[in-house]
């Protein structure tokens, strides 16, 4: 029998080997803004389980070397995410002494690179195993209902990220709601917009050039920019708009934030129309035109349809990149997720940067998935109905 | 009836289209001939007025074209284009209720016409209907394409190389197909293309374009005889004179009496393919038979030789 070797599984297992066995697990403060003291996986877990977790590593690391089937490829990432998961939390309550509510326990660069190898694990074997867009979005969705269960049973609440939002609870979902309202509303703003001056530029050739230039500038702005140069223009509106203020608009918060994002939105929805519209079959084109649709059934009927899955792909980046940017909209006022990390900076508390970065980071994740699933749902050539 | 009455499109200084003026009979087919650029498909695309001319009328049954708005002058015409032009995203059952329900057809004169029209294209209902464009080979798409053309039951039909997409044995039997529906619904055809042979073997009248003009219009007999200028002689090929003549007739024409041995040629060929078939198999004469598989009697080398030689 020949032993054949995978390439990605050597950068993995170098990852488990260094993330394991050389780099600390998790880190211990006496209070939340300390410095941390670094903890091995053998002092960070209770004796046996310690030993139990690097043994079964070390298995690991030998079968992710080696070309194994990738269905159990799959399996053993999910598992061992899931073991890592629940021993973080155990580690927390393991190295908390009792009764003690200033120490924080949160996880380090150990955890976060075993964590990533096996992460790297699951992705390369979910790639290779080409699962339909319904599977995927299942298991996105049964990995978020695994994290639910987890947070809800409490094996977390020992590590001080929860500490944090514990302190937090209702701020957090505030500002939660206010996120994803920016990220969504501007959205819906710029694809309502977006959409019919995408379809003007194809059907207006002059217009084209200048629009998608103009679109093109916006996006090179900073966004940090961008937000100081509405402060301007909308505190004017605000100020001598009757009723401009009464519906909250205003120099800063909300306002200029939401006026940022639908700006920069704008440039995908309305590109990737123009490029979709134009990659309309000519003869398609011309034979609607041939056989009497008028241009409003031939733009309903015929372009947009064939159009879809590219100005899908246009939303898909759009979503993407403004549930990211909306964390910066916390620097101007207009809340979101940003607030924690902006707050968590100001005090050089780490944990509070994670509770406003890590659901930025999961939202963005899950909003790709679905919208990958759903362009590919689009795009893929219907095939006999029967 | 469509009367062409010194029509001229001009794009900017370039006249594409200059002051024709023809007359097209019903119910027959007429073929417009061409090099690329020569004006042929702008000319056709007059009729349904996807190009609007510069000046001049077009009348289509004695009323001028311009008296309804385009778009429904275009669901009354017939419209077939090379590569077919299908929507990918639709079925073929869908692509051919295009126009019906454009024109708001009850859903079961729909569904009925689409069952006609397929099997009459010899697509099964059942099994094509439900089927992608992606899904067909191309002369089932191409096939499809016409179907879609005819599904209102157009009087006109207009075709802008709708074979050019073809190989050359599908191409042949749907010119085969297209003559059988013509006469099966008595459709006015008038086809754009640049090939001589398709010309010859579809058309009751070819008109010979060049540089925005009308060369000659005339039967196809007529055209062999009298080439009105060299370069509908080039274009017809001195060479090719005899086998352009042979491509006009179907052998059921040129049968006779009596038996033959060998393989039947069926009545629907053209002589040409018949003289093809004759020389090939090295045989004086070739059973014809219908299309039913009745034999017809016999085709002859002596009486295609004596059918390719130069009218009087």
């Amino acid at each position: 029998m020949r032993f054949r070797i995978d390439k990605l599984g050597v950068v993995i297992a170098a990852l488990l080997a260094y993330g394991a066995f050389l780099a600390p697990f998790a880190n211990f403060r006496a209070n939340r803004i300390v410095p941390g003291e670094p903890r091995a996986i053998l002092d960070a877990l209770p004796a046996g389980l310690g030993t139990a977790l690097l043994i079964f590593i070390a298995i690991a690391l030998v079968f992710v070397v080696l070309k194994t089937p990738t269905l159990l490829r799959l399996l053993l990432g999910l598992a061992a995410l899931s073991v890592l998961a629940i021993l973080i939390g155990l580690s927390a309550s393991h190295l908390t002494p009792p009764e003690n509510t200033y120490a924080r326990v949160s996880p380090a660069s150990g955890f976060w690179l075993t964590s990533f190898a096996f992460a790297l694990l699951t992705a390369d074997a979910l790639a290779r195993l080409r699962l339909s867009p319904f599977a995927r979005v299942t298991l996105l969705a049964a990995a978020a209902a695994a994290v639910a269960a987890l947070l809800m049973s409490g094996a977390w609440d020992g590590l001080s990220i929860l500490k944090e939002y514990g302190s937090r609870a209702e701020t957090f979902w505030l500002e939660a709601g206010r996120h994803v309202l920016l990220a969504l509303g501007s959205l819906v703003a710029a694809t309502l917009v977006g959409l019919p001056l995408g379809i003007l530029c194809h059907r207006v050739e002059t217009l084209r050039a200048g629009v998608l230039n103009v679109l093109n500038i916006i996006q090179t702005i900073p966004s940090i920019a961008l937000f100081g140069l509405l402060i301007a223009p909308l505190g004017w509106i605000a100020l001598n708009v009757p009723g401009a203020a009464a519906i909250g608009i205003r120099g800063i918060g909300v306002a200029p934030a939401f006026v940022a994002l639908f700006l920069y939105s704008l440039l995908p929805v309305v590109a990737n129309t123009v490029v979709g519209l134009a990659g309309v079959p000519r003869d398609a084109n011309d034979a609607a035109r041939g056989i009497g649709m008028t241009d409003r059934q031939r733009l309903f009927g015929v372009e947009l349809p064939l159009a879809f899955p590219v100005i899908l792909t246009g939303i898909r980046i759009v979503l993407v990149q403004n549930i990211g940017l909306a964390t910066i909209a916390a620097l101007i006022g207009g809340g979101g997720f940003g607030v924690f990390v902006f707050q968590g900076i100001g005090q050089t508390a780490m944990d509070l940067v994670l509770l406003g970065a890590v659901p930025t980071v999961a939202l963005a994740f899950a909003a790709a998935t679905v919208l990958d699933a759903a362009t590919e749902l689009s795009n893929s050539k219907p095939s006999r109905a029967a | 009836m469509i009367e062409i009455d010194n029509i001229t499109k001009r794009y900017g200084d370039n006249t594409v289209v200059d002051n024709v003026s023809m007359t097209i009979a019903p119910r027959t087919v007429t073929v417009i001939v061409g090099t690329s650029g020569s004006g042929k498909t702008t000319l056709m695309r007059m009729i349904n007025r996807l190009v609007e001319p510069t000046s001049g009328a077009i009348r289509i049954d004695g009323e001028d074209n311009r008296g309804i708005p385009g778009y429904e002058l275009r669901r009354r015409i017939g419209y077939a284009i090379q590569g077919h032009g299908l929507f990918p995203h639709r079925t073929v059952a869908e692509n051919i209720a295009t126009v019906p329900g454009l024109l708001g057809w009850e859903k079961s004169r729909i569904e009925a016409k689409v069952k006609e029209l397929l099997s009459l294209f010899q697509l099964d209902p059942a099994a094509f209907g439900p089927r992608y464009p992606h899904e067909l080979s191309g002369g089932q798409q191409q096939r499809v394409g016409v179907a879609r053309a005819l599904a209102a039951e157009p009087n006109i039909l207009l075709m802008d190389e709708p074979f050019g997409a073809l190989d050359p044995v599908i191409r042949a039997k749907a010119q085969e197909d297209l003559l059988a529906i013509q006469k099966h619904f008595g459709t006015t055809i008038v086809l754009v293309t640049h090939d001589m042979e398709e010309a010859f073997h579809l058309a009751d009248k070819i008109a010979v374009m060049d540089k925005g003009r009308i060369v000659q219009y005339a039967a196809p007999e007529d055209m062999l005889v009298n080439p009105a200028t060299d370069f509908v002689e080039t274009l017809i090929g001195v060479g090719e004179r005899p086998f352009r003549l042979l491509s006009i007739g179907t052998v059921g024409e040129a049968a006779e009496a009596g038996t033959a041995e060998g393989e039947p040629l069926a009545a629907a060929t053209s002589q040409r393919d018949a003289l093809s078939s004759l020389l090939w198999s090295g045989r004086e004469a070739l059973p014809v038979v219908g299309a039913d598989g009745v034999p017809l009697g016999r085709v002859t080398l002596a009486s295609l030789a004596r059918r390719a030689a130069r009218p009087r």
